[in-house]
């Protein structure tokens, strides 16, 4: 489907959802209390059964998740953007819906701090345990290892 | 320390007189000990990022490394004699590195290549991940500038730590007492 025929779809199947202009790929804003139930069904309606990134973005303001969809049979792409509180960052966890959203949640975790709601496994992916602070985050400070510029 | 132009074809550092029955006596017992450890270096593998390649193009046949006698990279620190820290350390990778160095076996000899190895690296260095430098961890013995430095540059700094070698000149490294 081109841009444009996926947008009217997603507008059929989430009519409050609003969407970015001037994109590559069809990218929808979603409210994070309803990521779960529109993951659901972009797996199934739209048969995207591949999640092939997930991105946090720290806007200073507040923080932005970014869900890149893709399927292997239509070869259609669709990018979901989801914007958190900074201060409290919650989302539902894709994980049961896609496999490799495990990972990718966990470093997202890692690095920016963001809590997956009902992960089965949510600990740090790259550093250690032990480690404090969210080291992606643009308020993040290392007195001990970093230079304030 | 003064280097010298070409050290692959210094003589035997002894006098070999010859005997009744072939033997042969040798005077300078230390220089020879610092000869043959010179001349039979082997490196252990350790990359962790760029430079590793560039270490490799150095064991390849275009600059082939073994023309000095680094001939055998071992993959295990029980039989290595020098390491290459051939990459950025990163804090995690620090007591990985600890590790290998304490269980090379005597006499043990460290080259720090690259800029990250030395300082922890010309885009690296702010920020929370990165070692500033291999020699917070372990004890050097060479560095060697750039990034990544040509295989040349290796080359270069594996003769120089022959020399130090043959000079019998060492730091004296860093001994952890046993709790």
């Amino acid at each position: 489907m081109t841009n444009d025929e996926l947008k009217i779809k997603l507008g059929e199947l989430f009519p409050s959802s609003a969407f970015e202009e001037g994109t590559e790929w069809t990218t929808m804003l979603a409210e994070p209390v309803l990521w779960k139930e529109i993951a659901l069904q972009l797996r199934h309606e739209l048969v995207l059964d591949f999640l092939f990134c997930i991105t946090c973005v720290d806007w200073k303001t507040h923080l932005a998740m970014v869900y890149h969809l893709r399927s292997t049979t239509t070869q259609d792409t669709v990018v979901v953007k989801a914007k958190l509180d900074r201060e409290n960052p919650q989302i539902a966890t894709v994980s049961d819906i896609w496999r490799t959203a495990e990972f990718h949640e966990r470093e997202a975790y890692d690095l920016f701090g963001v809590q997956f709601i009902g992960h089965p496994d949510l600990r740090r992916l790259f550093l250690t345990d032990d480690y404090e602070g969210f080291p992606l985050r643009k308020d993040f400070e290392d007195p001990v290892n970093m230079i304030k510029l | 320390m003064k280097e010298s132009g070409n050290t692959t074809q210094e003589a035997f550092p002894g006098q070999v007189h010859q005997a009744p029955g072939g033997g042969i006596l040798v005077s300078k017992l230390d220089e020879v000990i610092n000869w043959a450890r010179a001349n039979s270096l082997w490196p252990l593998v350790f990359g962790t990022s760029c430079c590793a390649i560039e270490m490799m193009s150095t064991a390849a046949p275009k600059y082939d490394w073994s023309r000095f006698g680094f001939e055998v990279a071992r993959a295990t620190p029980r039989q290595a004699d020098v390491i290459i820290i051939a990459g950025t350390i990163v804090n995690k990778m620090a007591p990985v590195l600890k590790r290998l160095y304490d269980q090379m076996p005597d006499p043990k000899y460290v080259v720090a290549m690259g800029a990250c190895a030395t300082s922890g690296g010309p885009f690296f260095y702010n920020t929370y991940s990165v070692v500033k430098g291999a020699d917070h961890v372990i004890p050097v013995d060479v560095y060697i500038a750039g990034c990544p430095p040509r295989p040349e540059a290796l080359i270069h700094a594996l003769i120089a730590l022959q020399d130090k070698i043959k000079a019998g000149g060492r730091i004296d490294k860093i001994r952890i007492e046993k709790q």
